[in-house]
């Protein structure tokens, strides 16, 4: 068990010497390691600053519209934005990507309006973006169902001749986000089961925050969570979750694999769920202040901020402008959120089916005579499903 | 001016609590300032403002429960706002609405809502901290933002990792069996947790529940258990359970209460308890060291008036009895009742013997008759047929005296003296006695229980009485 030592502590999220690919210390030294390396240059990493502003901003934007009421429910990204930016800004534009529901840097990087993203959580549609244009499937709330859509994604990539060609315009490959809570599910073991036996062009993007609701992640392996896939025959990578750098650098070269037919691959991506589960949590009723202190040390945002300060040669006037556009971010999206419309439930009867059936179009005809014998003016009438 | 009204800040929540204000009326807000804190099922939150503006006017006050969808504030938008401007006048802007709940109002018609832009560009605390006042959930006890580097955990520590979680017990402590074995247990009246399981690990069997119920008694009739959380079970309080309890209660805090206890040597006793049960006079009667024990009660009762009295609280007076009406404390199926043997002192010893016979006979059969459980004026408590050496009695209610009888069992005892001092084994116990002491002072106590305690000792020295 001397391998596990790693894990001894009075907290695994907590501790200080975990073993893991770290590119950028939390005090925001560039360091170096032996298996992988940031190729990027200042700017681009001044591009990742901006990407994680603009997504912490647009996340208290949207917790701050739950509790006006305005959202119904709202899952924060807030401390893991680090994961999602660096594993979203390593996408090629062939890849594609089944988010599970806090993706929102992520779907960000994919350039989903996050309008879009509020939109789902406001309760006007059921997730509305272009899929297939943006290449960001819908948030799926079912825990680690996703990981399956994307084995099958990718499986059938590897069918339409999509990897493996060696031509960079040609070759995608697929990255599955899920949480360290999914990583207990069945559907995650069969996905591993799947995307192993046939060598499917998979990453599958693990963000370990640490606690699956109140569920801390202790409790829900024995061994580190990037040993776990070695068993199905995938290789497995800690990466901090928390630094930019080495989470970009541990997907560009996971995809990589991916894309040219070296099969499926897994990466926990160490990482800290600074808020709640959901606006309908409350984790002060499960875990430690202190722990979430640890966290905030290693926040990251402030480490490339400091980076950048240091030895990126970005002046203040840089953070200025990010800071104000990540304002006319929020205000923009606060106006644009509530200028949503409701939907009408007539709509719903074109929803069920790519093509409509004889049978729903006489439902959603009577329906819709329904609605009309009723007086037109006064109060909006109940045609929304809100 | 604008209305905020109450959002359902969980899942499905229809009301809250509200907890404190942060802001009054006349405040400079701007949008996402923390206006209220409230209280939920599921947490606390504090709710931040979609508005810009003067606070106009808390239309809840801290304390009150507020549905959801219900006005909490007024804010007067800032005058200032260009966009207000556009929007005055407009009758058919909806205030901002609450998902899923909350009023419509206006006509139906569609147009897009206006919204002012912010007087000032919100500011939050956003770019390179995780801000202390973000509007995330957190609990009432930490309502106070954390200073750097001070942090108190909050609750018992979580546990390590790799650290194996308690083991649950099984069943929540409660005897292994199979849901139809536990409802023919039920059926039959069986309390599981006597039964011994020969089954694997323990577990209790059909075979098991049928033997146990040919050995156990009637079945007893108890208050139908609820199950509690977390394995603990739930009997109302009833019967002779709340009787007691009510005794007990009144007893203990309204007489004041002293217990003296003695130990004994009772080897005599229990050689007098031999020969009577070879007398024909006893012959159909069970003889008992309690019969003798009574005896010696009712000897010195007749020394120490005191402990045959009562306190009138209404007449101001202490009624001297002028019978004894002896109970005896007896664990029936029903729980503790103490029936008594009315005019006890007038009975011969075989008459005291058939008498308790009798009284506990019936007790145990759960037929003893209210009569039999009133009137009683001195009681004694055997305690030591559970094992045990004494105890803090207390006083059946209106009574002033109770004695405990612990258990007689062979001891070391300090016999002969001078050269002959040696240590034997002798048959010993140990006598408690409670007393009210607004009737009874220590003296007339210990002058009782050293009587009872002699007689004991040496039954010979009951002739002195």
């Amino acid at each position: 068990m001397s391998e596990l030592s790693g894990l001894a502590g009075p907290r695994a999220g907590a501790q200080a010497d975990v073993d893991y690919v770290q590119l950028l210390t939390p005090e925001g030294v560039r360091v170096e390691n032996d298996a992988y390396e940031f190729t990027g240059d200042d700017e681009q990493i001044a591009g990742f600053y901006r990407d994680m502003v603009l997504t912490r901003r647009f996340d208290t934007e949207a917790t701050a519209l739950q509790r006006q009421g305005e959202l119904g429910l709202w899952a924060s990204c807030l401390g893991q934005e680090a994961a999602q930016i660096g594993s979203g800004r390593a996408l090629g534009p062939q890849d594609h990507v089944f988010p599970s529901y806090r993706e929102h840097g992520v779907a960000r990087c994919l350039d989903v309006d996050p309008v879009e993203v509020l939109g789902l959580f406001r309760g006007v549609d059921q997730g509305g973006w272009d899929v297939v244009g943006s290449r960001l499937n819908l948030y799926t709330v079912v825990i680690g169902a996703q990981t399956l859509h994307a084995t099958g994604y990718a499986m059938g990539l590897e069918r339409d001749g999509l990897v493996g060609t060696g031509d960079p315009e040609r070759d995608a490959a697929v990255v599955a986000y899920l949480g360290d809570g999914a990583t207990s599910q069945g559907d995650v073991s069969e996905a591993f089961v799947f995307s192993a036996s046939y060598n499917a062009p998979v990453v599958f993007f693990c963000q370990n925050n640490q606690w699956a609701i109140s569920e801390p992640i202790e409790r829900q392996s024995k061994i580190p969570l990037f040993k776990r896939s070695s068993g199905f025959g995938i290789p497995g990578v800690r990466v901090d979750g928390n630094d930019v750098l080495a989470t970009f650098a541990v997907t560009s070269k996971a995809l990589e694999q991916a894309r040219s037919g070296s099969g499926p691959s897994f990466i926990e991506a160490y990482t800290y769920r600074m808020g709640a589960h959901t606006t309908s949590d409350d984790p002060t009723k499960y875990r430690l202040a202190d722990e979430v202190e640890h966290w905030r040390l290693r926040d990251p945002i402030a480490r490339v901020k400091v980076y950048l300060a240091r030895s990126g040669g970005v002046t203040q006037s840089f953070f200025d402008d990010v800071d104000a556009e990540a304002d006319d971010l929020a205000a923009d999206i606060r106006k644009r959120c509530l200028d949503l419309p409701d939907p009408a439930l007539v709509d719903a009867f074109d929803q069920v089916y790519a093509e409509q059936t004889p049978y729903l179009v006489e439902q959603q005809a009577t329906y819709t005579a329904y609605l009309n014998s009723f007086e037109v003016d006064g109060p909006e009438s109940g045609d929304g499903v809100r | 001016m604008k209305q905020f009204l109450l959002p359902d800040p969980g899942e499905g929540l229809v009301e809250a609590d509200i907890v404190s204000w942060h802001v009054k009326p006349g405040d400079q807000i701007k949008i996402n300032d923390v206006l209220v804190e409230v209280e939920t099922s599921k947490s606390i939150v504090e709710l931040p403002s979609p508005y810009a503006g003067t606070v106009s006017e808390l239309l809840v006050n801290e304390g009150d429960t507020v549905e959801v969808g219900a006005p909490i504030i007024l804010i007067e938008e800032s005058a200032s706002d260009p966009v207000e401007g556009q929007a005055k006048g407009q009758q058919t802007e909806r205030v901002a609405n609450l998902v899923g709940y909350g009023p419509r109002t206006g006509p139906s018609k569609r147009r897009p809502r206006r919204h002012p832009e912010p007087a000032e560009a919100p500011h939050a605390a956003v770019a390179a901290s995780f801000g202390t006042h973000q509007p995330v959930s957190h609990r009432h006890d930490h309502r106070e933002p954390l200073a750097p580097g001070l942090t108190k955990p909050v609750g018992p520590p979580l546990p390590a990792p790799g650290t194996p979680a308690a083991e649950p017990a099984v069943g929540g402590g409660r005897p292994l069996a199979k849901p139809p074995v536990r409802k023919l247990a039920k059926d039959l009246g069986l309390d599981l947790t006597t039964v011994t399981g020969s089954g694997d690990d323990g577990v209790i069997t059909r075979d098991d529940v049928e033997a146990a119920a040919t050995r156990s008694p009637e079945p007893v009739e108890i208050p139908e258990p609820v199950e509690g959380p977390s394995g603990d079970e739930r009997v109302p309080i009833r019967g002779v359970r709340r009787a007691t309890a009510q005794a007990m209660v009144d007893s203990a805090f309204t007489a004041p209460h002293v217990t003296e206890w003695v130990t004994c040597d009772v080897s005599a006793t229990m050689e007098l308890v031999e020969k009577l049960k070879s007398r024909k006079d006893f012959a159909d009667v069970r003889v008992s060291p309690l019969l003798i024990i009574a005896r010696a009660c009712l000897l010195a009762l007749r020394r120490s008036r005191s402990l045959n009295a009562s306190w009138d609280e209404a007449a101001q007076e202490i009624v001297y009895h002028g019978a004894v009406n002896l109970g005896i404390a007896a664990a029936t199926p029903r729980g503790l009742v103490v029936p008594n043997i009315k005019n006890v002192d007038r009975l011969d010893l075989a008459g005291l013997a058939s008498g308790l016979n009798e009284l506990i006979m019936t007790a145990r059969e759960g037929k003893a008759q209210p009569a039999d459980l009133s009137g009683g004026t001195f009681t004694i408590t055997n305690v030591g047929v559970f094992g045990v050496d004494a105890g803090t009695p207390i006083l059946n209610p209106g009574e002033s005296g109770i004695l405990a009888v612990g258990s007689i069992s062979r001891r070391p005892w300090v016999v002969g003296s001078g050269a002959d001092e040696r240590i034997e084994p002798r048959w010993v116990t140990t006598l408690a006695l409670s007393f009210d002491h607004r009737i009874v002072d220590g003296e007339q106590g210990s002058r009782f229980l050293a009587d009872v305690a002699g007689i004991l000792n040496d039954p010979g020295t009951a002739l002195l009485f």
